[in-house]
Formats: structure tokens, sequence, C-alpha cells
């Protein structure tokens, strides 16, 4: 779906005259190969490069060396723009700033009706797209008058109604309460398992990484762990000198280890830690 | 510093069809020096809330006792409440405007009238208390880092040396260790200086982790009012009203589901280390 080959990116400053003041490197020498209807996710902490790699994925910014592909498409062949933009979506962190539409209805219906869709298609698409987050009773309701979930929902039906392969979420729910956020991570996983979307999701929340397929981890503009979340959260100290954190589950499983408890690496969640100390208990 | 809300009611559009009854009677007592944490889902009425605090809302019916003084009464100054009481918003590094970090951090005690050398002092102290250092200071505010530039945008606020500090989502959007540094350096500045803190937060487990006191609102009204133990015990009640409590409650209430004997009172990693570590000990030999 998605392959980077030595994909690197410089920020350039440039002074009064224009000339190049000097550049940054945020995304330095990156490979990698995601395979279609993966639930990827992309850890990393602030200015590690992860948004800037993200904003490749649909061409928004194209290498300064190296190649992406989408779905086989080199993003630096303008005439292929159309079609990576309607291939691979892109949401936001914050909803406020995608949303357009006056009616929540006509907001989801503006990206097919600019491909050119016809117009009874339009309304199909509209439909199937917000039955498809779950929105499909707010169709008539002005998007401001909905909570931050909500409209976070309404942005990625807009971009499910271009019927895109594969949708890339940056930090879709930084800004959103627990109730919002669960809403958001249950339809993005839902769109991956029913529709076979393939998800790319930046997030600083580890919980939501935990059924991901497959983990990468950016530091400096490069790729520093990838695997799958077992793999990647048993390397809690390595995570932590990366400025990340692992899943609350881990963290308790991985300080009562430390204080001489024999549970196995890579436990991520309650459930897990629970059967194992009961185990451990029963043993005793 | 203590404030002191008595009956108070807010309504939005009053006597118009888009009324909305965004607070009621609500009272509440923070005493001076408590670390509160204030939780409810988008639209409870948190954010209406503190605008109250300093004065930026008025209730519609209510008093607010700031120090024991009526904030609404004749000779109370609203100028004074707002250099006492510090309000950092979300996203607060998208209101940095100045040329340097320095600067931006001056604007506030200026602004209360301190000359060129005091605001630049106070703007020093405020910055290293956040733990930005000298070298920073004449940094553009735009080439920082993303939690660097938050941290500049409460010096801001600190540099006006508030008695209250109130915090929305502070740490929305920063990465794992930013989001530690920040509370970090907040909960030092409460334990130090002995400022109130008002930490409004969708997240659980920083509420448990730093503050004395939780407060939940719902619907305009306050629903649960207690130390966090106390109100995480609520678990399916906060579900009920878009909430949630910590991870580490439910792991304790799993279990306990399971037949341990634990006490399901832990909120923090810590907290629930040592309660696991107790109940696998219990009966050994």
């Amino acid at each position: 779906m998605i392959r980077a080959e030595e994909l690197t990116f410089e920020y350039e400053r440039l002074d009064e005259e224009g000339n190049v003041e000097s550049k940054k490197r945020a995304v330095d020498h990156v490979n990698l190969h995601i395979r279609p209807g993966k639930f990827i996710a992309v850890l990393g902490h602030n200015g590690s490069g992860k948004s800037t790699l993200a904003k490749h994925m649909n061409a928004i910014l194209t290498p300064t060396e190296g190649t992406l592909w989408v779905d086989g498409m080199d993003t630096k062949e303008d005439d292929k723009l159309f079609r990576i933009r309607q291939d691979a979506g892109m949401v936001f962190q914050n909803p406020d700033n995608q949303i357009i539409g006056t009616v929540v209805e006509e907001d989801v219906g503006f990206g097919p009706e600019n491909l050119g869709v016809p117009t009874d298609e339009i309304w199909t698409r509209v439909e199937e797209s917000l039955s498809a987050v779950g929105m499909l009773k707010y169709r008539h309701h002005s998007p401001n008058k909905l909570s931050g979930g909500q409209k976070q929902r309404v942005a990625i039906a807009g971009v499910m109604a271009m019927h895109p392969r594969c949708i890339v979420l940056d930090e879709p729910t930084a800004m959103l309460d627990p109730n919002g956020r669960a809403s958001v991570i249950r339809t993005a996983r839902k769109l991956n398992q029913e529709e076979g979307i393939t998800i790319i999701l930046i997030t600083h929340y580890m919980e939501e990484v935990v059924e991901a397929d497959h983990v990468f981890v950016m530091d400096k503009g490069k790729v520093v762990m990838e695997g799958n979340p077992r793999e990647i959260f048993s390397r809690v100290d390595e995570l932590k000198s990366l400025r990340l954190d692992v899943p609350q589950a881990t963290l308790l499983a991985y300080e009562l280890q430390k204080r001489g408890i024999p549970l196995p690496k890579g436990i991520l969640n309650n459930k897990e830690l629970v059967d194992q100390l009961c185990q451990l208990k029963s043993k005793m | 510093m203590s404030i002191k809300i008595k009956d108070v009611n807010y309504t939005y559009a009053e006597n118009t069809a888009y009324e909305i009854h965004a607070l009621k009677d609500i009272n509440l007592e923070i005493p001076d020096g408590q670390f509160v944490g204030l939780i409810g889902h988008t639209g409870s009425g948190k954010s209406t809330l503190v605008q109250h605090l300093n004065g930026l809302m008025k209730a519609t019916s209510g008093r607010i006792y700031f120090n024991g003084r009526d904030i609404y009464g004749e000779n109370f100054s609203m100028k004074e409440l707002r250099s006492k009481v510090g309000l950092v918003f979300q996203y607060p590094e998208h209101q940095l405007f100045e040329i340097d970090v320095l600067s931006d951090v001056c604007f506030g005690p200026k602004n209360l009238g301190f000359s060129r050398e005091e605001a630049e002092e106070k703007a020093k102290a405020a910055l290293r208390m956040v733990g930005m250092g000298e070298e920073h200071d004449k940094s553009s505010p735009f080439e920082l880092s993303g939690g660097q530039k938050r941290r500049v945008a409460i010096a801001g606020v600190l540099a006006m040396e508030p008695e209250m500090l109130i915090l929305d989502e502070p740490t929305a959007g920063l990465d794992p260790k930013g989001r530690d540094e920040i509370l970090d350096q907040i909960e030092r500045l409460q334990k130090e200086r002995g400022i109130t803190v008002v930490l409004v937060s969708h997240s659980m487990e920083d509420v448990a982790r730093y503050v004395d006191r939780i407060i939940v609102m719902n619907q305009g009204q306050v629903r649960f009012d207690g130390v966090p133990a106390e109100v995480f015990r609520h678990y399916k009640e906060l579900e009920a009203i878009g909430l949630a409590a910590p991870q580490m409650t439910y792991v304790m209430q799993e279990l306990k589901e399971k037949g341990a004997d634990v006490d399901t009172d832990a909120t923090t990693i810590e907290e629930a280390a040592d309660a696991i570590l107790h109940w696998l000990k219990k009966g050994q030999r």
C-alpha cells in the first residue's frame, strides 16, 4: 500500500532575501513497507518526524531525497496527485480545522463532489460513510453543535466518502475526552476490519496502540524500533529514553517485576496481567 | 488563596430560545494551596466554571468570594483578581506572539504596570520555574518544540505571580515525557510556593497521580467531590456520564472479580503495585 525508500525530507529556512539560511532534516532515510489492510501505529515524541512522514503519505509533502509510493504511484509525479489523495485520506488533530460544511451531510459530500462523483452516487456514499462511523442520525445537524469525538468521526466520514484504500490519522484523539477517544478508535478499527481499509494511526496514547498489527517508533527522523506491540512494549526502558511510555498494564507489570514478582515480559492489557497474577497466586 | 463559590448559576442567552443552564447551584470551597482536579466530559460546564473563578464570566446568580471578599461587591477590583488567578487556556502556545521568549513572558507583568526591569526579573524567574534555561531567553518562540512552547506560555501566566493557577488541559498533544515534565513542574510550584492549582483534564491517570481532590462536573452540576480513591470508587457512575476511572482501578476491580482479596482503592501504578504485593504475600508461610 505504502512504500518508502530512503525517504528524506528537509525543512528549509529562508532569510529575507529568500536565500536558504538553515536546513532541518525532519525525516532521515526512512525505509518502510505497509501492506494493504493492516492497522499500523506510529509512535514518537514531539518533533520526532512522525507528522512530517505522515504528510508524505498523501503527497502534502514530497521527499527531498528518496521516494514514497502510494499504491505503486510515486508521490513526486504531479499527474498522480489526484489519485494519490483519493487513495490515501488524512485526518488531523483538531476537528474544528477540517470541517467546512454547515450541515453534517454536506461536509461529508464535499470530498466526492470535488472528485466529480455523480450526485446520486454522492448521496449513497454520504449515507454509507456516516453509518460506518455511527453518525447517520446526525446527518442534518450543524457540525458546530457536535462534541469533539463526533466531529472527528464526521471528519473520518468525509475521508471515507472519497473511497480511500488507506486513512492516515494524525493524533486524532489528542483533543478528546475519554468517551470521544474511545469512539474514534473504535471507528478506525471497524473500518480496518470490516472495510479492509489500511489504517495508519499516529498517537501519544499507548493504550490505542495495543491492538495494532505493527508499530513504528520514530526518533530524530529515523525509524528506531519496529515490531508488533508485544515486542515494542517489552522494551520499557528504551521507550522511556525516547520520551515515550507503555500502556498502564505493562507499566504495572514492569513495576511488579522490579519488585521481584516473576511476570513474563510484554504484558499488554489488564486481562493478561490479571490472568498472570491469578496463576502466580494459585501456585503460591 | 481561597475561593468560595456560593449558589452560583449561569445561564447562556437568558430569556431567549437558545437558553442553556450551564451551571446549576454550584457550591464549592477551594482552600489555600490545594491541588484540585476538575473533570467532566465536553460540555459538562467545567470551562464555564473556571472562567467564573477569574471573573471572565459573571454568574447569573450567586456569589463568589476571593479570600473572603465578594468579587461582585462594589469596591472589588477585577483587575486584581485577574492578576491573582492565572488562567492557562488550552493550547496556550497559540497565543505566543512576541519576537523572543523573554519579551513574550514580560507581556503580563508589564500590563500589570511593572517597569521593564521589574517585568524582566519576574519573567526570568517564571521561565526558570518551568525549566526554561537562560539560553532560550532570546530565541523566537516559534523555534521551540511543542513542550517548550507550552512551558513558555505557562511562564507567561506565572510571571504575573498568581496565587491560583488554573490550567485547562495543559498536556493535550504533548508526548508522554513532555506531559510528565509539565505536570511535575506544576506539582513543584504547588508544593514549594503554595500556589493553589486547578487542573482541568481528560486524563484520569494524570488526575489520579497528582491531585489531592477531584471535582466531577456533569450537566452543570457537581456530581462527585472527594479524594481520588473515593471518587474513582464510583467508576461505573463515571462511565455513565462519559468519563472513566484510571486503568489501575480496572485492574484492581478485575482482580477482585476473579476472587482476589485485594484493596481496590489503588489508582496509581505505585499504589496498585503495593496492593498486589500485599495480596500475593498474604497467607504465605
